[in-house]
């Protein structure tokens, strides 16, 4: 049986290799990567606290993260697309439209 | 050491390894063959925590169907497209990288404010997953959690509804390329000349 802290580590350290890639990357494909870098560390965390607490609810809200992140998939690659069409780029810093 | 320890101490490593390499390296198609290493460590985490539909769910979807959808998109809109060089927010890198190191410093301190360093999961396999992984999963999905079962069912749906949507949208609104490299000289390929002109009958536009 693993300690629950060392993996609560491991997906911090996923989750914030997944926020430097979002903070950090203009390539809007990649961004959409490291969304799903913390989405996967935020299941890891999920799944450990369902085995620890012996409680099977951890485990059906990680099923329904992977739901909701293959859709999230589809519709940011969708736009990204569509961003690709209008703007001829898919750099995150030139999309300001709706910058103040 | 028992052993499920040693596959965690191979694969946690790797895992995060692979997450740095992918947010570092620069081609966007070796960033998604880490990520898909990365997917396939994630799911041996879920087998080790108890898991093993998890693991099957993982790899299926993510290391399956989300990376063939990157992998089709990253081919879609040309291969060596990386980031662009230089930086539009003077020092963005640095900032990033000191807010990422904060966030892992901030949640070690919660870890270890909340349960402690030194706790030791209890229970075993039979414990979590009474009757078998897959059968108690269904228990609590359908039974507990049934209603937003049906609503993300209907997210599903609308999400694979809207990408459609977007994708298709070609035909009534121009592009912006499309709009500078044919401005004025053939607006009549869109019906926007005086009728009557030259050449508007009859001509196929290019």
């Amino acid at each position: 049986m693993i300690r629950l802290p060392l993996v609560l580590m491991f997906s911090a350290l996923l989750f914030s290799a997944g926020v430097y890639g979002v903070l950090a990357r203009r390539n809007a494909v990649m961004v959409l990567m490291a969304i799903e870098l913390m989405l996967n560390a935020v299941n890891v965390n999920l799944v450990a606290f369902s085995s620890s607490l012996h409680q099977m609810s951890g485990q059906v809200f990680a099923l329904f993260i992977i739901a909701v992140a293959a859709a999230e998939v589809g519709i940011g690659l969708a736009i990204v697309i569509l961003l690709f069409r209008t703007r001829e780029s898919i750099n995150v810093d030139e999309v300001n439209l709706l910058k103040w | 050491m028992p052993l499920d320890n040693v596959v965690f101490w191979v694969f946690a490593p790797l895992s995060v390894a692979t997450a740095i390499g992918m947010i570092v390296v620069r081609n966007a198609v070796h960033a998604a063959l880490f990520l898909v290493v990365n997917f396939f460590t994630i799911a041996v985490m879920y087998l080790l925590l108890d898991a093993p539909f998890l693991f099957a769910v993982q790899i299926v979807v993510y290391a399956g169907a989300i990376m063939v959808l990157f992998l089709f998109v990253i081919m879609l809109l040309g291969v060596d497209r990386g980031d662009a060089p230089g930086e539009r927010l003077l020092g963005q890198r640095t900032t990033a990288v000191i807010l990422a190191v904060a966030i892992v410093a901030e949640l070690a301190t919660a870890i270890r404010a909340g349960i402690g360093f030194t706790t030791r999961a209890p229970g075993g396999f039979d414990a979590v997953n009474p009757g078998g992984n897959p059968s108690a999963l269904a228990d609590v999905l359908f039974r507990d959690y049934f209603f937003p079962f049906e609503v993300t069912s209907i997210l599903l749906i609308v999400a694979a509804v809207a990408a459609m949507v977007l994708a298709l949208r070609r035909s009534k609104s121009l592009s912006q390329r499309e709009i500078e490299t044919h401005a004025g000289d053939d607006l009549e390929a869109y019906g926007l000349a005086a009728p009557g002109a030259p050449g508007t009958v009859g001509e196929p536009s290019r």
